[in-house]
């Protein structure tokens, strides 16, 4: 069992929770900013970057990823303000033309990367290839001394785990900052605090995010990472601290039970095949967060703004 | 030479000096060439009708929104490098209140100058957080949960907030607002110690019959200044009319 486990399960398990702290934790703060839908709205626009960016560079790396992601965020922001200004419609309908747009056209370029040899699809961009990021040199958790066993781990996991640990540092680092300006924006300013580079550098971190996520584990965890986990630990704490650590206590356990549930739960219920991971670790997160709106101890009623 | 004496012009030491500020949402200007200089140790009431721009001046001013024209300097020099002096109260309205969050949290707010990003919350910043907080007659709620307090007591906690910070000009935005009796008393007392502290206040606020009362000095706003000094000789009749035209009531028009 430990060595099957190191080999197949051990990294998969590792990226899914990383991925989902590091969605989770910006997300914190965005669903406060009641900018909870930003995490989606990036999962769906940075897609035909993310696909250019494989088609130029023909390789999956992150480099190139990021600048695909963040040329698409550009254009995207570019064409809703065209469409806003020359359709004069309200701002919400030019962004919903644009995400679905861009996200359909990454989806026929996707297409086109088929016949071009790159390794990746329509599926692996919705549901990611987490039970595929296999450690083959891992024969066993003494591996994990093994230099040369480690320099075999899937390159997802360490392109993750930098991510995650960079989301880690800019929230801990920038904290007490966030927090203000999350919470009284102009009473920031009036602090001297930079209030308008503090939002973009959480967006451009919760996008960073995103990217990474979305390459392991696909969009589906992306974008339920960013809100399910964030808004069942605000119904169980009144304070800040604590909504974080319930964000990530939920996260690590959507990931490890979703995981463990999609590669036995239907064996135990008597099926053959295993099902999607990362459709089981998003639909996980959202029973935790029924479970915290039908019995969370401080769900109250949100008063409307 | 006529540039050296632009520029050796005696420098306004006002606590808030407004020059030329204009303020526009979309094509109307909210606030429209604006002049006023506070006076130092006092207290004033910034005073206008419902949309005459009183919150749009005090933010501009304070750079929470940005003007189209004009300057502002605070204690006679650039606002950025005296932010440590100011103060500002924001309208209770402005933030959400289910924010997760206690009482002592958001006074500790207040104390970021001090703390900075990453300085540690000593026993001392915890005292001043809960000497500000009797100070407005709230030491008793430090681990409440913000969301569970009246409109009154929110209002307080944004006072203490402010006081925490021990600056020497408090800018205030319609502190009065949707408070119970109490709280306005406990409010005004509190003010009225920063003023004979020697510190300088200034407040939007829309009880034009509490005026005389409360504050040393009015400023009459409508979109443009109409008329600033103390409040006998700036709520006069005359200068009443011009800001409210035809929409004062009787009872506003006895004062």
């Amino acid at each position: 069992m430990g060595a099957e486990f190191v080999m197949l399960s051990l990294t998969p398990l590792v990226i899914g929770v990383l991925a989902a702290l590091a969605c989770a934790l910006p997300g914190n703060f965005l669903l406060l900013r009641r900018q909870a839908l930003i995490g989606d709205a990036i999962s769906h626009v940075v897609l035909p970057g993310i696909v250019v960016a494989f088609l130029l560079s023909g390789r999956v790396a992150a480099v190139p990823m990021m600048l695909g992601a963040g040329g698409a965020a550009l254009v995207s922001v570019a064409l809703i303000e065209v469409i806003r200004r020359l359709g004069r419609i309200e701002p919400g309908a030019a962004m919903g033309v644009v995400f679905t747009a861009m996200f359909a056209g990454g989806v026929l370029l996707l297409e086109q990367s088929a016949a071009s040899g790159v390794h990746l699809d329509v599926q692996h961009a919705l549901y990611g290839n987490l039970e595929s990021l296999i450690w083959l040199d891992g024969d066993g958790w003494g591996a994990l001394l093994d230099g040369q066993a480690l320099s075999g781990l899937p390159p997802e996991l360490t392109r993750m785990a930098v991510v995650a640990l960079a989301v880690v540092l800019f929230t801990a680092v920038f904290w007490r900052a966030l927090v203000i300006a999350t919470f009284d924006e102009g009473f920031a300013r009036t602090l001297g605090l930079p209030v308008r580079a503090l939002s973009l550098a959480l967006v451009a971190v919760a996008a960073m995010a995103a990217v990474a996520a979305f390459d392991a584990v696909g969009s589906i965890i992306v974008i339920a990472m960013f809100i399910c986990p964030p808004a069942a630990a605000r119904l169980m704490t009144d304070r800040m601290g604590g909504q974080v650590a319930w964000s990530v206590g939920f996260a690590t356990l959507s990931a490890i039970l979703g995981y463990v549930l999609a590669g036995y739960g239907p064996l135990w219920l008597g099926y053959e095949s295993a099902v999607s991971a990362a459709g089981m670790i998003a639909t996980v997160s959202g029973v935790i967060l029924a479970l915290a709106a039908l019995a969370g101890p401080r769900r109250r009623g949100i008063a409307p703004m | 030479m006529a540039l050296e004496l632009v520029r050796d012009k005696p420098i306004d030491q006002s606590p808030l000096a407004i020059r030329g500020l204009t303020v526009s949402y979309g094509e109307k200007p909210a606030v429209f060439s604006v002049d006023v200089s506070f006076r130092a140790g006092q207290m004033t009431a910034i005073v206008g009708p419902n949309g005459a721009g009183k919150s749009t001046l005090l933010k501009a001013a304070l750079g929470i929104l940005h003007p189209l024209s004009g300057q502002v300097t605070a204690f006679g020099a650039p606002l950025d490098r005296v932010r440590a002096r100011i103060a500002y109260v924001p309208q209770r309205a402005s933030v959400d209140w289910e924010f997760p969050a206690r009482v002592i949290d958001v006074v500790m707010m207040g104390l970021y100058r001090d703390l900075g990003l990453l300085g540690h919350i000593r026993a001392r910043h915890r005292a001043r957080a809960m000497e500000s907080l009797a100070r407005v007659g709230m030491e008793g709620f430090a681990s409440r949960q913000i969301g569970q307090l009246s409109g009154g007591q929110q209002q307080r906690v944004f006072l203490a907030r402010a006081l925490v910070q021990g600056a020497d000009l408090y800018l205030l935005d319609e502190p009065f607002a949707g408070v119970d009796a109490a709280t306005e008393r406990a409010i005004i007392g509190v003010l009225k110690g920063l003023r004979d502290d020697g510190r300088t206040v200034v407040a939007v606020h829309h009880d034009l019959a509490t005026v005389p009362a409360y504050f040393d000095r009015a400023f009459l706003l409508n979109i443009t200044a109409i008329a600033e000094g103390p409040v006998a000789e700036v709520m006069t009749e005359a200068n009443l009319r011009a800001a409210y035209g035809g929409r004062l009531g009787p009872a506003q028009q006895a004062v």
